[in-house]
């Protein structure tokens, strides 16, 4: 009978040990939340922070040609030139700047910057379409942007060649090609639809590796690691403590950003919203436990942020395939791309945001992010010092 | 290796010695130190800034490796067992570690729950501390003044009851009253049977513990109660004051029957070689004889040691 009193008073001991290292967790998580709301420039910033990145890439750092000014040096009196200004001018692409005679102000007006394209209609144009079957049209573009120059003459090209088959709708060729594109998943070849999941990986890299590489070393430089170290925490709660409330902050900012594009930038979310999250707080983790790792190895706040700004986020925004296609790279450093999860995570969010692919097309990078993210894990916990030097 | 088991002595420590890297150079920071503490007694640990304190501190409270030798704190070996260890003792570091963005009572329950207890919980050994700092307990511990840091860094400490504690200078930037207020409470600590080890630059505080131990640059000069300590000192001493007290300083210094003069607030401390022999003295001098305090028997050891 003792015996049995026993067990169960043993049992119950147990179970308040487990209940106490319960509170333990769950009162370390409200200091750290404590820490973040207290220090509300920080969160603005952190809150604030993707809103901006959208709209700044949304309306201002764009390769889209929209409402581009253009300069036509019309030296053609005839009808057709005309007509070909007003199509020009009518179109949502350009605006007309200006309409002269002189070629000479091209020159100019690139000098100035004021105009990146020009059109030359020479003065025999007309006669020479009719007579000759061969009217001559000159572009002229400021290729200091060699991006922006190629994108210019192909939308001025494709407006011309319309209006070629205006003028003569019954124009029989033989052997006539005609090549019918297609883009597909982004037919308006909206900028938009790459860079919203740029932006969602560089954002959530820098809220959560930056901001956990901080919190753990400023512990450290404060000097309150000194009573964690001499209490019986378990290393392992304070990482993952500190890791909690960037991980719920981190949501947020994913939700903020998800609703900006779909609803500002008319981005649609293809695919399904539940895997996007999931894949969303995957990579979320793999960020936060880099963080951590980071924090683990250094001592002060200052190189925390060197190396989450130099190592991290520099290579995340070259290597990711955001900005500069990864495709084009030499392979040295299409390898190098490898090892950034940014890149994966890039893949996953394009094809299951804008492709509207399922997880079996996706398994994969969600298994090199899964692995990453026991990596950094397992190396942040093992490289926590348990002592002070 | 012989588990310590006996229940009278709290903090055993036999040959420990530790150094530091200093751009290449290897600089010690505590030579061959021996210290045997007995359990429920104030503890202190006097020395200049500089002298190993603090290391000594970090390495008692686990957080630092010595280089070598034992240490045995409340029965269990630091360094292989710092994981029991952590649950059992308190730690004030010198420099203010709570969190600084954290009201009272919130860093109260924070480190109540890092302990696995509660704040209600052990209330009553730090009732008389918390009331003094109750009446701010919602404002957030940076703003607070020097001495009511130090009474919250205190409560901190004790909130899991532990069985030894360790207060890195915990009275160092904290006004006098604040100061004879905190040792007031270590007091009464010892009286609940906590082993308290403290350290402290200032000399006067030496009088209040049960034992000191005197530390200058890594190494203990004397281990014993304030009271032998200074019956150590054998050599006659006198304060004297006159009016030029510089130039008194400067000639007293030459004199051979002299051992050594230092200024000692308004007067100067004048320790003479032999018995019953003085210098000779200005007519506009006092001169008293003395009892040794714990300063005089530190500058003693010190230049001895040198």
């Amino acid at each position: 009978m003792q015996k049995v009193w026993m067990k169960f008073f043993f049992i119950w001991l147990e179970k308040q040990k487990e209940l106490n290292s319960m509170k333990q967790f769950y009162h370390f998580i409200v200091k750290e939340f404590y820490h973040i709301f207290r220090d509300r420039k920080t969160l603005f910033i952190l809150l604030g922070m993707p809103m901006v990145q959208i709209i700044i890439f949304g309306f201002a750092l764009t390769n889209e040609v929209k409402n581009t000014r253009i300069v036509i040096v019309n030296q053609s009196t005839s009808a057709t030139a005309m007509k070909l200004v007003e199509k020009i001018e009518s179109s949502a692409y350009f605006e007309l700047y200006s309409q002269t005679k002189d070629p000479s102000i091209i020159d100019q007006l690139f000098k100035k910057g004021t105009v990146k394209v020009a059109l030359i209609i020479p003065h025999d144009f007309a006669p020479a379409l009719i007579a000759q079957n061969k009217g001559q049209l000159q572009i002229i573009t400021d290729a200091t942007d060699p991006n922006v120059a190629t994108a210019l003459t192909n939308y001025l090209s494709v407006i011309i060649q319309d209006f070629q088959k205006e003028l003569n709708p019954n124009n029989i060729i033989p052997y006539k090609m005609e090549v019918d594109t297609r883009m597909m998943y982004n037919p308006q070849l909206k900028g938009a639809y790459n860079f919203v999941p740029g932006v969602m990986a560089m954002v959530l890299l820098l809220v959560c590796t930056m901001m956990t590489a901080l919190t753990v070393v400023k512990e450290k430089e404060l000097g309150n690691m000194e009573i964690l170290l001499t209490s019986p925490i378990n290393p392992i709660k304070i990482i993952l403590a500190k890791a909690v409330p960037y991980l719920l902050l981190s949501i947020i900012n994913i939700t903020t950003i998800l609703l900006l594009s779909y609803f500002v930038l008319d981005v649609p979310i293809n695919g399904s919203l539940v895997l996007l999250y999931a894949e969303s707080a995957l990579f979320i983790m793999v960020s936060l436990g880099l963080g951590l790792l980071i924090s683990a190895g250094t001592d002060s706040q200052q190189s925390a942020m060197f190396i989450s700004l130099i190592v991290m986020f520099l290579p995340t925004v070259m290597f990711s395939g955001f900005i500069f296609p990864i495709e084009n790279m030499p392979l040295p450093l299409r390898i190098v791309s490898n090892i950034i999860p940014a890149k994966w995570f890039f893949i996953i969010v394009k094809s299951v945001m804008i492709k509207g692919v399922g997880i079996q097309l996706v398994w994969k990078e969600t298994l090199i992010l899964f692995m990453m993210m026991i990596f950094f894990f397992t190396m942040a916990i093992k490289k926590f010092k348990i002592r002070l030097a | 290796m012989v588990k310590l088991n006996s229940s009278d002595i709290a903090i055993k420590v036999t040959a420990v010695n530790k150094s530091y890297i200093v751009g290449k150079k290897k600089t010690p920071a505590l030579e061959n130190i021996n210290l045997t503490i007995q359990a429920g007694t104030l503890f202190g640990l006097i020395g200049p800034d500089g002298s190993g304190k603090t290391s000594l501190f970090r390495i008692l409270t686990s957080l630092l490796l010595p280089d070598s030798g034992e240490i045995w704190v409340d029965g269990l070996n630091v360094i292989t067992e710092y994981k029991k260890l952590r649950k059992r003792i308190g730690y004030m570091p010198g420099k203010f570690s709570l969190y600084t963005d954290l009201t009272i009572k919130e860093n109260l329950d924070f480190f109540a729950s890092l302990f696995g207890t509660s704040f209600e919980e052990n209330y009553d050994l730090i009732k008389d501390l918390y009331v003094q700092i109750e009446p701010f307990k919602d404002r957030r511990a940076g703003q607070l003044s020097g001495g009511m840091k130090q009474k919250l860094a205190l409560c901190c400490a004790l909130i899991h009851r532990p069985t030894i504690l360790f207060l890195d200078e915990p009275t160092t930037g904290v006004d006098a009253v604040s100061r004879k207020e905190f040792w007031e409470i270590l007091q009464s600590l010892k009286k609940e049977g906590i082993t308290i080890l403290v350290s402290t630059p200032y000399m006067d505080e030496a009088t209040l513990c049960d034992q000191v131990a005197l530390i200058q640059e890594g190494k203990i000069l004397d281990v014993d109660t304030p009271a032998q300590m200074v019956n150590k000192f054998t050599n006659p001493i006198y304060a004297i004051k006159g009016a030029n007290m510089l130039q008194l300083l400067r000639e007293l210094e030459k004199d051979p029957s002299v051992e050594r003069i230092y200024p000692f607030g308004e007067h100067h401390h004048l320790v003479m070689k032999e018995k019953d022999v003085l210098p000779v003295l200005p007519l506009s001098v006092t001169i008293n004889k003395i009892k040794p305090n714990i300063e005089d028997l530190f500058i003693h050891l010190m230049q001895h040691h040198e």
